[in-house]
């Protein structure tokens, strides 16, 4: 499974506030396989936010260019971009629900803005809610849900047009550890059953350890190493990686916050 | 006290009242139906041209706020007045509750509209980023997120312009509209008919209730059934 998928080649973003500019993303360069389970950590405002919804462009680029397989996304029309967003499916950390649709209703939004048959999205939503283990709160509203039980729809809508990415804003940090641990379970069994790749953002290096096999570290805009985890945990070589591993261990030697959690 | 509210409830009394009462019902309904759909069009358009919106075009956005702001900055008597012409223009007459149709929907349209923004605004940003993550198009979340998600404010929204329109259609009883407002001024201020001024007062106070208890209960309905409440 070794295939080059995601390209993000020097890619800068300013972003203008009143008359300063400032630079969110310097020069960014990724690689990112086929069916990979990839995690980008960095502190607040290090521009993870930024480089996530740059690949499915909810914000264009300033320069360079990003490629999924063979597309250029900054090429793309708008429809070509609507189509190919339905290819990328996103979690969010306050979930977002629409609080006017039932469960049922969640799950199907994105199957009807692809244009589905009625019949087609019913058998699609109650295939995709048996695979997140929430089928018997179909009829539910989002008010009526727990945070993990959110999430669990929320993966099910990012899932229902059959994406081949999936990504991930910061979706375990509103939930508590044990809920946590379920959903990335969950996210782990996708990518294995479902083979697509996953891309997640967080600034909790246990759901790192826990979840992905490459991951990068972003400081200040910048790319400040990459690699698979297990190479980045035993030899870090950036000060942010540092900094969280130092603080991960000190936190671990406290028993009763059970080593850390996504929070 | 016991003759004076005798005279009130009195069958001359109500035969002014009743046919005014249906003037100002029919201005108000079919005024509020004409604000209602341009004012969703408006409110939607100020909503996603804003230079933060949907689809961001900053110079139409300012002319197109600056009219409805013009608008609503001006009294409504005056807007009344001032468009009286048009009215003869499209319905033939100036006089009546039917040529003040046109006038009392445009002193509304604006407000309404900026209710309808306001209402839309209100729908937490990350939604809308979910549905265009979704690949859905413009339409889409107009219709299929942000007007579902905003519909309890929106008829809580619609309940005060409703409200308004009434108190404005008084207004325009004063010019020749007919309805209630009319009668208040005719009746009670030119000739100290105060009997006919309290039940004036009475079936106003009693619509209004009815319009707040009714619009009330069904936002309340909704969001108890999205188990927001």
């Amino acid at each position: 499974m070794v295939a080059l998928f995601i390209e993000i080649k020097n890619v800068s973003k300013k972003f203008k506030n009143h008359d300063q500019e400032f630079d969110v993303l310097k020069d960014i360069n990724l690689e990112i396989q086929k069916g990979d389970i990839f995690g980008i950590i960095g502190f607040s405002g290090a521009g993870k936010s930024t480089l996530i919804r740059c690949i499915n462009r909810l914000e264009t680029v300033s320069s360079g260019t990003i490629h999924i397989g063979n597309h250029e996304i900054d090429k793309l029309s708008k429809k070509g971009m609507n189509l190919y967003r339905q290819k990328i499916g996103m979690i969010f950390q306050h979930f977002n629900l629409f609080d006017s649709r039932t469960v049922y209703g969640n799950v199907a939004f994105p199957l009807e803005v692809a244009g589905k048959s009625k019949q087609e999205i019913k058998r699609r939503v109650t295939e995709i809610l048996e695979l997140v283990n929430i089928s018997d709160k179909k009829d539910f509203y989002p008010g009526q849900l727990s945070g993990g039980q959110k999430q669990r729809v929320g993966i099910a809508r990012a899932l229902a047009n059959n994406p081949d990415i999936l990504l991930s804003d910061e979706a375990t940090s509103a939930l508590d550890p044990v809920t946590s641990l379920s959903v990335l379970d969950l996210l782990k069994d996708i990518n294995k059953k479902l083979g697509i790749t996953i891309i997640l953002i967080t600034h909790s290096l246990d759901v790192i350890k826990y979840t992905c096999n490459n991951m990068a570290v972003l400081e200040d805009g910048l790319i400040a190493e990459n690699g698979s985890v297990r190479k980045i945990f035993a030899k870090p070589s950036s000060e942010t990686a540092k900094v969280f591993i130092k603080n991960n261990a000190d936190l671990a030697k406290f028993d009763y916050l059970g080593g850390g959690d996504g929070i | 006290m016991r003759e004076f509210l005798a005279q009130v409830f009195s069958a001359e009394v109500w035969g002014y009242v009743l046919p005014a009462t249906w003037q100002t019902i029919y201005m108000t309904a079919i005024s509020t139906a004409i604000t209602i759909f341009f004012g969703l069009l408006f409110g939607i358009l100020l909503y996603i041209t804003d230079k933060d919106g949907l689809h961001p075009l900053p110079i139409f956005n300012k002319i197109f706020g600056a009219i409805i702001n013009s608008v609503l900055s001006l009294p409504s008597m005056i807007v009344i007045l001032l468009f009286l012409p048009l009215s003869k223009m499209i319905v033939g007459v100036s006089y009546g509750p039917k040529a003040f149709i046109v006038s009392l929907s445009i002193v509304c349209i604006p407000i309404f509209s900026r209710m309808v923004e306001n209402s839309v605004l209100e729908v937490a940003k990350g939604k809308v980023e979910a549905a265009k993550a979704m690949g859905a198009s413009n339409l889409d979340i107009i219709f299929k997120v942000m007007l579902p998600e905003s519909l309890p404010t929106l008829i809580r929204n619609f309940v005060v312009l409703t409200i308004t329109l009434i108190s404005i259609t008084a207004i325009a009883g004063s010019f020749g509209a007919g309805g209630l407002g009319e009668l208040a001024v005719r009746f009670g201020y030119h000739r100290y008919r105060s009997d006919i001024l309290a039940a004036v007062i009475i079936v106003l106070l009693v619509v209004v209730e009815c319009l707040q208890l009714f619009g009330a209960s069904i936002s309340k309905k909704i969001l108890k059934k999205r188990h927001l409440v």
